[in-house]
């Protein structure tokens, strides 16, 4: 669904948005933060406690966002959502950085057969389009958030493999890099001490990018019931448990936490936009 | 030309090969005995029945043994026995691809039309208001996810409005396309965005060129210069674009499927996963796998056809 538009197309063409809007964003997705931080203290209510006298309850004083079918505060568990959300996002680019920038840099440093691999890894992982290796990786160890997040994981991290072995071969043809090595210094510590801090700037905006990405997509997998259980709160799962009450023509339960996704991706893709512009004209 | 041809296929066959045994190979790892599954009732979990099952679907095997098993049945049209619904998978495949085949092609057809519609207007009238509002739009309708606009779209269109049904397949050709309207803008909206920031940019980069000086030196009208000119040599990057939006859709479904209720082949692989039925779950990884792999490289074919100038280049090269 939305990784199959791999690469940096997505990214580079989207235009500059003014400075207001930067910092909007950045607004939004410190309010996410925020919340996903002090979820316990900010929330008004528990969010997994039911009261069967307010079901399906309109917004009102006493539930800003109204109350979903099982009448629970649908704004409690819109803060409380943020943290397996934004958490959920973080662990899955952390774990595709990790493996990606290692194989990305391993592929660049040692070229040949490494290379070579590499390249029919990442053929065999773009030949599953979109959510598809993730279905692979939960039909055989079972449905669950930690699934999700290491199969989607594993579905990124060719994608910052290949982008990390791009800017990484272009920067070791740099002269410093044969400098330092004609100094004696081993490959691991060039790579990791001199090349790799090198490299992070323009990865970090994409990265930022690939966040919003992978925030939407594990929500797909968490509607499709493949992540997070109830009670989570997580955005995905809610729209999924709120899915039977558009049908009787309620839909605050489904499209609030599916409005909240929505305006934290486009805030993610605009700072990481900016960044990206910002960081990787440098060199 | 050729090797380069043969080339290309020898590592599509490659990827192919071990994407199959990829798939083959996660549900033969997969924790948790099948047969389990396969008796059902824990009564019936005797010794002498385990076995029974276990030749019986030929779990006894290497694993070698078992994929070439499953390789060959494959490519003689045999994807095996659906251990839940107990019916050839075939048979359930090709009652369901139907239905996701059409919602693909109903879905390609809008964001190809609305996509290339959208980012023509956008390169011609470059910097207007027009522009920023088209930009805007597809921005934010890319990062919406496609099972909230689907809600949105029953909450709207079906549950308010009435013009839709809210979920279901239909039955006979017009109602089922009547039924799969709204699931067909649902998964056409999400790539609009992409295919119509593809053509701004192609036909901006084409309209700063010497050729498209010259045609408008010759006075040839706008519309001429912008469809025999512009628009042609744009058509290159567009269509790859279109046809790797339309490839990642076979998949895409999955979620659409389950928003709006349809029986086609997502819903199906959901319900494999969840009732454990791995000749399933194979066969239909196995279908999106190539169905993808197939429309990839007919695209990289039709390149050279729309742009010859790519032919000429790999010749020299």
């Amino acid at each position: 669904m939305t990784i199959e538009a791999h690469g940096p197309v997505a990214v580079a063409t989207t235009r500059k948005a003014a400075p207001g809007v930067f910092y909007l964003c950045l607004g939004i997705l410190g309010l996410a933060v925020v919340a996903a931080i002090l979820a316990d203290w900010i929330a008004p209510y528990d969010p997994s406690a039911t009261d069967f006298s307010a079901l399906y309850q309109q917004p009102s004083s006493a539930h800003w966002f109204g109350t979903d079918q099982l009448g629970r505060d649908i704004l409690s568990r819109v803060i409380h959502g943020a943290r397996p959300s934004l958490l959920g996002a973080i662990a899955l680019l952390t774990f595709a950085t990790a493996v990606g920038v290692l194989i990305g840099t391993v592929a660049a440093w040692k070229r040949g057969w490494v290379d070579a691999v590499l390249a029919r890894v990442t053929d065999v992982m773009f030949a599953f389009p979109g959510l598809l290796f993730v279905v692979l990786v939960i039909a055989v160890f079972d449905r669950g958030p930690g699934t999700a997040v290491i199969g989607m994981g594993l579905a990124f991290a060719p994608v910052i493999a290949k982008f990390t072995r791009a800017i990484a071969l272009e920067e070791m043809a740099r002269p410093y890099v044969d400098a330092y090595r004609l100094q004696g210094i081993g490959s691991v510590e060039l790579c990791v001490r001199y090349v790799l801090p090198n490299l992070f700037p323009t990865l970090i905006g994409y990265l930022v990018v690939l966040f919003g990405e992978g925030l939407m997509s594990l929500a797909a997998l968490n509607f499709l019931g493949f992540g997070a259980q109830p009670p989570s709160s997580e955005w995905g799962l809610m729209v999924q448990e709120g899915r039977g009450g558009v049908i009787q023509g309620i839909v605050g339960p489904a499209l609030i936490p599916g409005l909240v996704i929505a305006v934290v991706v486009v805030a993610t893709n605009v700072i990481g936009v900016r960044l990206s512009d910002k960081l990787a004209v440098k060199a | 030309m050729t090797t380069a041809l043969l080339r290309r296929f020898a590592g599509l066959v490659l990827t192919l090969v071990i994407s199959s045994f990829v798939i083959f190979a996660g549900m033969y790892a997969a924790p948790g005995d099948p047969v389990t599954f396969l008796i059902g009732n824990p009564e019936n979990l005797t010794p002498d029945n385990i076995a029974a099952v276990r030749a019986e679907y030929h779990l006894d095997e290497p694993l070698w043994t078992q994929y070439a098993r499953w390789a060959t049945g494959v490519l003689h049209g045999d994807l095996g026995q659906s251990m839940y619904y107990q019916q050839p998978v075939s048979d359930l495949l090709s009652s369901r691809l139907p239905m996701t085949l059409t919602l693909v092609a109903m879905a390609s057809v809008l964001f190809v039309v609305i996509g290339v519609g959208l980012g023509v207007l956008a390169a011609l009238r470059r910097g207007s208001a027009l522009d920023s509002v088209i930009t805007g739009f597809t921005t934010f309708v890319n990062s919406v996810p496609n099972f909230v606009i689907g809600l949105v779209l029953v909450a709207v269109f079906a549950v308010q409005l009435r013009w839709f049904p809210v979920a279901g397949d239909g039955a006979g050709f017009t109602d089922r396309l009547y039924h799969l309207t709204l699931p067909a803008i649902a998964l056409a909206l999400g790539s609009i965005a992409l295919i119509s920031r593809v053509t701004r940019q192609t036909m901006t980069e084409q309209q700063t060129l010497d050729h498209v000086e010259a045609a408008r030196s010759y006075g040839l009208t706008m519309r001429q210069i912008v469809v025999r000119h512009v628009l042609r040599n744009s058509l290159g990057p567009v269509v790859t674009m279109c046809g790797l939006v339309m490839a990642g859709m076979l998949a895409g479904t999955v979620v659409i499927e389950s928003v709006f209720g349809l029986s086609g082949v997502g819903k199906l692989l959901v319900d494999a996963i969840n009732t454990h039925d791995f000749p399933v779950v194979q066969a239909i990884l196995l279908y999106m796998v190539i169905g993808y792999m197939v429309v990839t490289v007919v695209v990289d074919l039709a390149y050279p056809l729309l742009d010859p100038r790519t032919m000429a280049r790999s010749d020299r090269s």
